[in-house]
């Protein structure tokens, strides 16, 4: 089993994204996250699809998602240079005597604090999905309340510059 | 001045005529009556109203694979969207070129349960090659011409308008040019220069090549080229039941089909090959058997305009993505002369030794009703099938020779597929003898469109294998569950000589083996629709078999 990171650019119109997940559904893929926003074209959207299987069924997901009319494009970012992130929100269980050190925990991974109650604090923190795992693993012994990952989105890196500098 | 405005129905009907449709298939309904209204008084366009929308999606299929244009159809909201579901599955698996135009509840009522709703872009999203939901009238003219491209290029399968009715009757000018803006699909044509080159390379090492050709050299009209390469590299060419009529069965390099129910050569040939040629088809599981022991020593050259039916089942060493017909041109232009004298003595020994047989004990077998109706027709009728057992002995006992001439559901199996298939071939080739073989099951899913065919005057000629049982599935449970035909039995059949005659056609009936050539022979003169029920052997069986999941060299019977 691979993990495979796939971006694609599509039509940004109704159902064009019942027809990816529909997709996944109906060929038994898997798929660990998805998202969607708009690109600089408001025609087109870009979704970001997080995936697992073996070679064969990798191939056949990009393959089939190629095949829908209202894919544009299908890139592979497994196979390039790129960045990946991922946001999420956390709530987490910390009342005022614990408050400081899970500030610090939060600081070491240059997350933020974005809300504070009597008992709680809200907690954003985004990078690469296992910085994330890492955070929540940290945040479990407080007790975590509720949390929302938005799922990652990638982007390949540019090309290098090239020797003339251009 | 701008051009005049026009109502969304008169929209479609003009986009329907642009995009070259001459036949429609369909049955009226509350929310596609504003298009019937402007149907009501079109000249170019024939309608034929069947008696079932399920009818009408077929015969659309049936007239697309006998005349190579895509088939139309048209069908109310709901139940009418619905029953058009099986068609519309049939043509997606079998590649089909059609257009399916659903009505739909108003814009403002869709979601909210209305009467004769349903979710049609939902319910087709895994049975179409796409599908549209026009909610603007402005979005009409581009939304047709943009589905009959989809639906009829790369490789073809059914498209789906749905259409609110309130669309059909807003109004609104048309452009002058209407464009299609698919920036999303580009189906790849040209093969990759260098792979063909490869590919070629590979045959022309190879010792012990097997052509093994699909739907897809029927599609692209690519018989000719398999021809020319077979004969002049000496490939024996076996063909999936979707390639039937891709090479000339008569021909000493045909092994016929593969399979479940191929012959022992074709299958044989496969299991021994050193390279296999697949062109234009995909590795069904009814072709493969055991995918481990499926040409378990060959290198496998794959031939197909859909990338993704490439390495979907089996590995292939050399993928080449493109239409079948560009590729094996340039193809052929690689291949070197060469008369592989061992391999095609092998084949041709197998063939000898193993043909496709059945028992000649003057019995009416159905078999033999096939190989009366190739006699009769000379090879040159256009045969379509329905769903079981007639539709393997249609595929093993007639010879075709030439493409769209076996019309068949096959990859989604669909019973009742053949006789409105069979109206939509004869209305597509009204010149052509078209005959459907069926069984007793089959026959009755779709018969009311006896009515149809009576009332369009077409001369089918229905050879129902009349035997009393749905024969593969009883098949199956004689040779896999103990002979427990657990509600396979047809009791209760009606008297189907009355029933034909009761809907005005033709009917015969034939319980001796003797009087088969002739009552075929006066079913074609007749030049009328007409029934012959043929009452045959009750338990003849579909020979050879693979068991399901077995490797195809594993054949029950036949092996004589």
């Amino acid at each position: 089993m691979r993990r495979q990171v796939l971006a694609c650019r599509v039509e940004n119109h109704s159902g064009v994204l019942t027809h990816i997940t529909g997709l996944f559904a109906s060929r038994g893929f898997n798929i660990d996250s998805l998202s969607v926003g708009e690109t600089d074209n408001p025609r087109f959207s870009r979704v970001t699809i997080v995936c697992r299987g073996d070679e064969r069924i990798l191939e056949q997901i990009r393959k089939q998602l190629g095949k829908l009319i209202d894919v544009i494009k299908v890139i592979n970012l497994s196979e390039m240079e790129s960045v990946e992130r991922e946001l999420m929100l956390v709530r987490v269980n910390v009342g005022p005597s614990k408050r400081a050190e899970v500030m610090e925990i939060a600081e070491v991974f240059r997350a933020k604090v974005v809300d504070v109650g009597a008992k709680e604090l809200m907690i954003e923190i985004s990078g690469k999905r296992a910085k994330v795992d890492a955070f929540i693993d940290l945040m479990r012994p407080y007790g975590i309340k509720e949390m929302a990952r938005t799922g990652e989105v990638a982007l390949a890196r540019g090309p290098k510059p090239s020797a003339a500098g251009g | 001045m701008s051009a005049k405005e026009m109502t969304g129905a008169q929209i479609l009907v003009e986009g329907l005529k642009a995009a070259g449709v001459e036949v429609m298939f369909g049955y009226p309904g509350g929310s596609v009556i504003p298009i019937f209204d402007v149907l009501y008084e079109e000249k170019s366009i024939k309608f034929v109203l069947t008696r079932h929308e399920q009818g009408a999606g077929h015969a659309a299929d049936g007239y697309a694979r006998a005349t190579g244009k895509p088939g139309c159809v048209i069908a109310t909201s709901g139940p009418g969207a619905t029953n058009l579901i099986t068609a519309i599955a049939n043509a997606y698996m079998d590649s089909v070129p059609m257009v399916a135009i659903t009505g739909q509840v108003k814009t403002m009522l869709i979601g909210n349960d209305a009467f004769q709703e349903a979710d049609v872009t939902g319910i087709t999203r895994p049975i179409t090659k796409h599908n549209y939901l026009v909610k603007d009238v402005n979005d009409l003219a581009r939304v047709v011409k943009e589905a009959f491209h989809i639906a009829s290029t790369g490789r073809p399968g059914p498209v789906v308008i749905d259409l609110p009715v309130d669309v059909t009757q807003q109004k609104t000018r048309l452009p002058k040019k209407v464009e299609i803006d698919l920036p999303g699909y580009k189906p790849t044509y040209e093969g990759h220069p260098q792979q063909v080159q490869r590919a070629a390379e590979l045959i022309n090492k190879a010792e012990r090549p097997v052509l093994y050709v699909g739907g897809g050299v029927i599609i692209s009209e690519a018989s000719e080229e398999v021809f020319e390469i077979a004969t002049k590299a000496h490939i024996p060419v076996t063909t999936t039941l979707m390639g039937l009529g891709a090479f000339p069965e008569e021909h000493p390099l045909s092994l016929q089909m593969l399979g479940m129910h191929g012959t022992v050569y074709a299958n044989y040939a496969v299991t021994n090959c050193d390279l296999l040629i697949a062109v234009g088809a995909r590795f069904d599981d009814r072709v493969t058997g055991k995918l481990d022991a499926f040409a378990p020593n060959a290198k496998v050259v794959h031939i197909d305009i859909d990338p993704s039916a490439i390495s979907k089942n089996v590995h292939v060493d050399m993928p080449i993505v493109g239409d079948c017909k560009k590729v094996l041109k340039e193809l052929k232009e690689h291949i070197k002369p060469n008369e592989r004298e061992a391999w095609v003595r092998t084949v041709a020994e197998w063939k000898e030794k193993y043909p496709l047989s059945y028992p000649q004990d003057g019995k009416l077998h159905p078999q033999m009703v096939v190989e009366k109706l190739h006699e009769v027709t000379g090879g040159d009728a256009i045969i379509v099938t329905d769903v079981g057992q007639n539709q393997m002995w249609a595929a093993q006992f007639y010879r075709y020779s030439k493409p769209r001439t076996f019309i068949s559901s096959g990859g989604l199996g669909t019973m009742g597929y053949g006789f409105p298939a069979a109206i939509g071939a004869q209305v597509g080739m009204p010149d052509r003898k078209v005959a459907l073989v069926s069984g007793d099951g089959s026959i009755q899913m779709n018969i009311q469109e006896l009515a149809t065919a009576h009332r369009l005057d077409l001369p089918i000629v229905i050879v129902l294998l009349n035997n009393g049982y749905l024969g593969m599935v009883r098949q199956w449970q004689e040779l896999f569950f103990a002979r427990r035909y657990s509600h396979t039995t047809l009791e209760a059949n009606p008297d189907f000589v009355k029933l034909v005659e009761a809907y005005g056609a033709k009917g015969m009936r034939v319980d001796r083996a003797g009087d088969v050539e002739q009552a075929l022979r006066e079913a074609f003169d007749a030049r009328t629709l007409t029934l012959i029920d043929f009452v045959v052997e009750p338990e003849a069986n579909v020979f050879p078999m693979v068991p399901s999941g077995e490797a195809i060299d594993r054949m029950i019977g036949g092996m004589a």
